[in-house]
């Protein structure tokens, strides 16, 4: 229900991270972080001083650090990678297919300040290609948690799955809505169930995504909500049971409209129940500098954007 | 400890395995295959303290990574020799539904592969990653790289000659395949590579040559004297100067046989080159 999920206050997804892994660090012996020269901003300090001799520092050189974490991975460790999201994709695509994905080595690319979030350094940096380009991988889980307690427990969770993984968080303080609790890879939340429309959100957008749920409800639009925090493996089941009552679906996520969470429910969607969807995505294009809420405002992210989409699409019924 | 003579002709073997592998599938990387004959014989032969019965960890062995991934066929004909698997299946290289992929991998579970490569460049990270484990575990053994020269004109991996020796991984040796060649030509040519010692050195390599890397002998002895180096407190570089297409009359001299396979005249002519010591497969 919409009303079980109330802000306790901002805090950063990166910080779920920082926290998630200082805690599976104390559990799993076997845990190893690796960073390109920003322990600052991926929050890893708190790691870093417990367990100094688990920590690497690789310099600016990501391409050497995804080497290396497969290296590790083959001697049994389980290597968390800390860099940006753009560092951790796209400049190492090639690295991570050929040593990671491809020869299945157990290595957990831990990626912040991914999307327009990112705010003032600018498009150079605020990529929104990254889901794209990691759910095109055989065998690659891609994960992108909502707020700071569903990064810190997915932190955590994804270290007893053997395999390759994707992190997606960010750098902004966000509004914490999710329980502490287990995270499940692939089992998406059903935040609220309705009959008018459903709305699918990852990453930060689920808070955008609630916050238009509610102001639709006021206006007498049942909606169904998931949060999707892991896009691949996608949870078909839930998408399929929401749209099947609602029969139209809006897509939210802080990406390019290619590639991204909504390619990947329109893919289950035409080939299981056809039905009209909007997208809540960039409209490919770059970003640029701003603020993280007027960036989200001016490309179309913003919570009024999602009830526009809920709108339109209810009447494509 | 094997004789010379004994390593020499596994080589020989090596080599004709390598030619039969990429002329029944008309395509594949015989040149450097071939040049670097003398190292994998004498690595798995006599230098590495290994485990045939394939364990992906590594663990309590000397493992080796093989960075230039196109040389696949004298690495598969040294493992299948080595015991890893039957020598028989060399006949299914680069073939449908074969374990022997035309570049190593790992995904179909072929023994002695740790790591897929071929895309080049990356094969010295990840023995920094698996030195570094050894390090963390309490492993004394050995991680051993083979890279090829022209190689060496990919940025990662400066990135990764960087990493070593600020870390102190005296448990790894990296050989660099120095035959001066490449697909489009002699790498003078191509993009030199400069003082390829001095660039070692410089980056804080124990940097050491072996003169002929076609010379069993002095191939052994070298590699004898790069492991007698480590745990000093610096990685080790050997330099391995050898011929690619050697040792056969007209694949030598000429960049030509990087990537070729031969006719089946020209490798009735190889072969009658090269004597069949353990029996062709």
């Amino acid at each position: 229900m919409l009303q079980d999920y109330i802000s306790t206050g901002k805090k950063a997804t990166r910080d779920g991270f920082g926290e998630g892994l200082h805690e599976l660090g104390k559990q799993n012996p076997n845990v190893v972080a690796l960073c390109a020269d920003l322990v600052a901003s991926l929050k890893m300090a708190d790691f870093i001083k417990a367990n100094p001799e688990r920590f690497i520092q690789v310099g600016i050189a990501e391409a050497n650090m995804m080497g290396i974490a497969a290296g590790l991975a083959i001697g049994g460790k389980i290597p968390y990678t800390g860099t940006f999201a753009n560092f951790s994709t796209g400049r190492v695509y090639d690295q991570i297919r050929q040593s990671i994905a491809y020869s299945h080595k157990n290595v957990k690319i831990c990626a912040s300040h991914a999307g327009l979030t990112l705010g003032e350094d600018g498009a150079t940096h605020q990529i929104l290609e990254d889901i794209g380009m990691m759910r095109m991988l055989p065998g690659m889980t891609v994960i992108n948690p909502c707020d700071f307690n569903q990064t810190k427990a997915a932190t955590i969770a994804i270290a007893e799955h053997y395999g390759p993984v994707y992190l997606r968080f960010g750098r902004p303080n966000w509004p914490n809505i999710m329980p502490e609790y287990k995270f499940e890879i692939g089992k998406a939340i059903h935040m609220n169930e309705g009959s008018d429309v459903t709305i699918i959100a990852t990453g930060h957008l689920v808070w955008n995504a609630l916050e238009a749920a509610r102001a639709l409800e006021a206006e007498g639009i049942s909606v169904y909500l998931l949060n999707i925090h892991t896009i691949k493996p996608l949870d078909e089941e839930a998408i399929l049971d929401a749209v099947s009552k609602t029969k139209c679906v809006v897509t939210c996520e802080e990406h390019q409209i290619n590639g991204g969470l909504g390619d990947a429910v329109a893919n289950v969607l035409a080939r299981n129940f056809p039905a009209p969807q909007e997208y809540v995505a960039v409209k490919d294009s770059f970003g640029e500098s701003g603020t993280p809420d007027q960036l989200l405002v001016k490309y179309g992210l913003g919570t009024d954007d999602v009830i526009a989409a809920a709108k339109k699409v209810l009447s494509r019924k | 400890m094997p004789e010379i003579t004994y390593l020499e002709n596994v080589a020989s073997q090596v080599r004709r395995d390598v030619l039969r592998q990429v002329h029944a599938c008309a395509s594949g990387h015989p040149g450097a295959s071939l040049g670097c004959a003398e190292f994998f014989v004498a690595l798995y032969f006599e230098i590495m303290h290994h485990d045939r019965a394939f364990n992906m960890k590594g663990a309590g062995e000397d493992v080796f990574f093989l960075s230039n991934g196109h040389i696949s066929p004298v690495f598969y004909s040294t493992l299948a020799r080595s015991g890893y698997f039957e020598v028989a299946e060399l006949a299914t290289f680069r073939k449908l539904n074969s374990r022997l992929q035309g570049h190593p991998a790992t995904h179909e579970g072929l023994p002695g592969i740790r790591i897929a490569s071929g895309s080049l460049g990356q094969g010295m990270s990840v023995a920094i990653g698996v030195a570094l484990g050894k390090k963390l575990d309490g492993d004394d053994k050995t991680v051993f790289v083979l890279t090829g020269d022209g190689e060496l004109q990919e940025g990662q991996v400066w990135e990764a000659a960087m990493f070593a020796p600020h870390n102190k991984l005296d448990n790894m040796i990296v050989t660099v395949d120095l035959n001066g060649r490449q697909i489009d030509g002699d790498t003078k040519d191509v993009l030199s590579l400069g003082d390829v010692e001095g660039k070692w050195r410089t980056f804080g390599w124990d940097v050491m040559t072996i003169e002929n890397g076609n010379d069993m002998a002095a191939v052994v002895s070298g590699l004898k004297e790069a492991k007698s180096r480590l745990g000093k407190g610096k990685p080790v570089c050997v330099l391995l100067k050898t011929e690619m297409g050697f040792p056969i009359d007209f694949m030598v001299g000429t960049h030509k046989w990087h990537g070729a396979a031969p006719n089946d005249e020209q490798l009735a002519n190889a072969l009658g080159q090269l004597e069949e010591t353990l029996g062709d497969y």
